[in-house]
């Protein structure tokens, strides 16, 4: 949070935004399945200038016992930033912004992850952000989503995931850093495309009825792009041309 | 309160069977909240606050306002703060001790409704510049649970918010002094009105009490100021919702969240 700074220019006469991108035009996004040795599942985003890793561990034993449910396995999550993945060094203790985002992210995995078929058992997600530039909660889900599938988890479908906002009064898609601190709505979006469903949604920042509607709707949209990296990310993996 | 026992599964099918026919389990329609009772000025040592009341959900919200240092970037506003708690008191399965993740969003997404709302004007709640500024708490203790804490939560600290009054400090060599007698309202912006909905099968309900809480797939709270405007947003739960019902629900969130405002201006007034 803190100072909105009304003096940056977020959107230049030719709608062109603060980093060089369009309206609708998402960061560079880099998806990566794979590349832990040890954990079950595994992957790694870059997202603009996010860096992020995910690793899964799972199906397996719940310590503790007592958090174990006989109907269906629990799905647990840690959002987890560097100390020297933002600005100036952020204490490595969990804030407890970092406990709710952890929340909002198992809760909106909870809905792909066919967790029925193993009672009794966890399934831990570890996200460890190296390095922040505004969007981590989504790129985070991203991440988390191909590491689960990575693991080979049976799911429903995937979870992709991208902010939308606004900014000089305008809708735009993939709210940076500065657009976050500046701008004036940020709605992080988290949606499974193959079964149409929202399953992360949040929104700080005021916008009319019309403009609430396009948010999702910009935002559904761009989680549909962000979909087709982490397809390409496991087929790359999984199908790919291994000979590098 | 999150447990998928024999008997929440009972009450869920109860509770599916009776919105197939239109109704639900308090005999209320589907987009309409329970009674929201609000007493203001139950704490008359804090600077504002309210107990209320929303059907058998009770929390109790006090506000004190006292000066403090700005954040060294905002050293041209005031602060706001705003907390909750469940108290153990509140239900057989609260227990003492840190506070756990819900407790932890509860908290988070009832300031983040009013914060992002603007509903106090900070910009005038400044002693001096970059040294000295007034500080707003807010502190939500929620006494009996039955169920939506988001609005009950978010009801009471704005009703203690409008029902407050602050003291005028002046700097009186670098430090704040206290100028005897001069109280006024907080400078208010507009009236944020959360609306928390559970989506129980393919139902939409406004309000969920505990036992539609109990067993809801998921759920969506949204805060609207007095513009009619969107303001903040929460999806929880572990389900997710279609594109148009999320529309719906903002459609809903204007709708029922007018009607509470109105109750809300009534505190406003009374105050003045």
């Amino acid at each position: 949070m803190g100072g909105r700074d009304a003096t940056m220019v977020l959107l230049d006469e030719n709608g062109i935004r603060c980093d060089g991108r369009k309206v609708d035009e998402p960061r560079r996004i880099m998806i990566k399945a794979g590349g832990l040795k040890n954990a079950d599942g595994s992957a790694y985003i870059e997202f603009g200038d996010n860096k992020i890793l995910v690793g899964v561990f799972g199906p397996r034993d719940v310590h503790p016992k007592h958090m174990s449910n006989t109907d269906t396995g629990i799905l647990r999550v840690r959002y987890h930033m560097e100390p020297f993945s933002v600005g100036e060094r952020k204490n490595p203790a969990p804030s407890r912004r970092e406990i709710e985002i952890s929340k909002v992210i198992k809760e909106a995995l909870e809905p792909a992850v066919m967790l029925e078929k193993f009672p009794r058992t966890a399934v831990d997600v570890f996200i460890e952000i190296l390095q922040a530039d505004g969007g981590t909660r989504c790129a985070a889900l991203t991440a988390a989503s191909v590491a689960l599938a990575d693991a080979g988890i049976p799911m429903r479908d995937m979870v992709a995931a991208i902010a939308a906002g606004k900014v000089a009064d305008t809708v735009i898609l993939d709210v940076n850093n500065e657009e976050d601190q500046a701008g004036q709505a940020d709605m992080p979006i988290g949606y499974m495309p193959g079964l149409k469903k929202i399953t992360l949604l949040q929104l700080d920042g005021v916008l009319t009825p019309e403009e609430y509607k396009k948010c999702v709707d910009v935002g559904v949209k761009g989680c549909e792009l962000v979909y087709e990296l982490q397809k390409k990310a496991l087929h790359d993996k999984y199908f790919g041309n291994r000979g590098d | 309160m999150t447990s998928t026992s024999v008997i929440d599964e009972l009450k869920r099918a109860q509770i599916l069977e009776l919105l197939e026919q239109g109704k639900r389990v308090d005999g209320r329609a589907l987009d309409e909240s329970r009674e929201l009772k609000i007493e203001t000025n139950a704490i008359p040592k804090a600077n504002g606050s309210a107990r209320i009341y929303l059907g058998d959900t009770e929390v109790i919200c006090g506000v004190k306002i006292q000066p403090d240092r700005p954040f060294p970037d905002t050293g041209d506003k005031g602060l706001f703060m705003c907390t909750a708690e469940l108290l153990p008191l509140s239900h057989p399965t609260v227990e003492t001790g840190p506070p756990q993740p819900p407790v932890i969003e509860l908290a988070r997404v009832t300031d983040r409704g009013i914060r992002e709302s603007h509903m106090i004007d900070v910009s005038q709640l400044v002693i001096e510049k970059d040294k000295s500024v007034v500080g707003v708490f807010a502190d939500n203790v929620v006494v009996d649970y039955d169920g939506n804490l988001f609005d009950a939560c978010s009801y009471a600290a704005t009703a203690a918010l409008l029902n407050s009054k602050t003291p005028t400090w002046e700097m009186v060599d670098e430090k704040p002094t206290l100028v005897e007698g001069e109280e006024k309202q907080l400078p208010i912006n507009t009236i944020p009105v959360s609306v928390t909905m559970a989506k129980i099968g393919n139902y939409i309900v406004v309000d969920p009490n505990g036992d539609e809480w109990d067993v809801m797939d998921s759920r969506v709270t949204i805060t609207t100021d007095s513009d009619g405007n969107i303001c903040a947003l929460q999806k929880g739960g572990s389900d997710g919702f279609t594109q148009d019902e999320i529309n719906q629900c903002g459609d809903l969130s204007i709708k029922v969240g007018a009607k509470i405002r109105e109750q809300l201006k009534s505190v406003q007034q009374e105050t003045q």
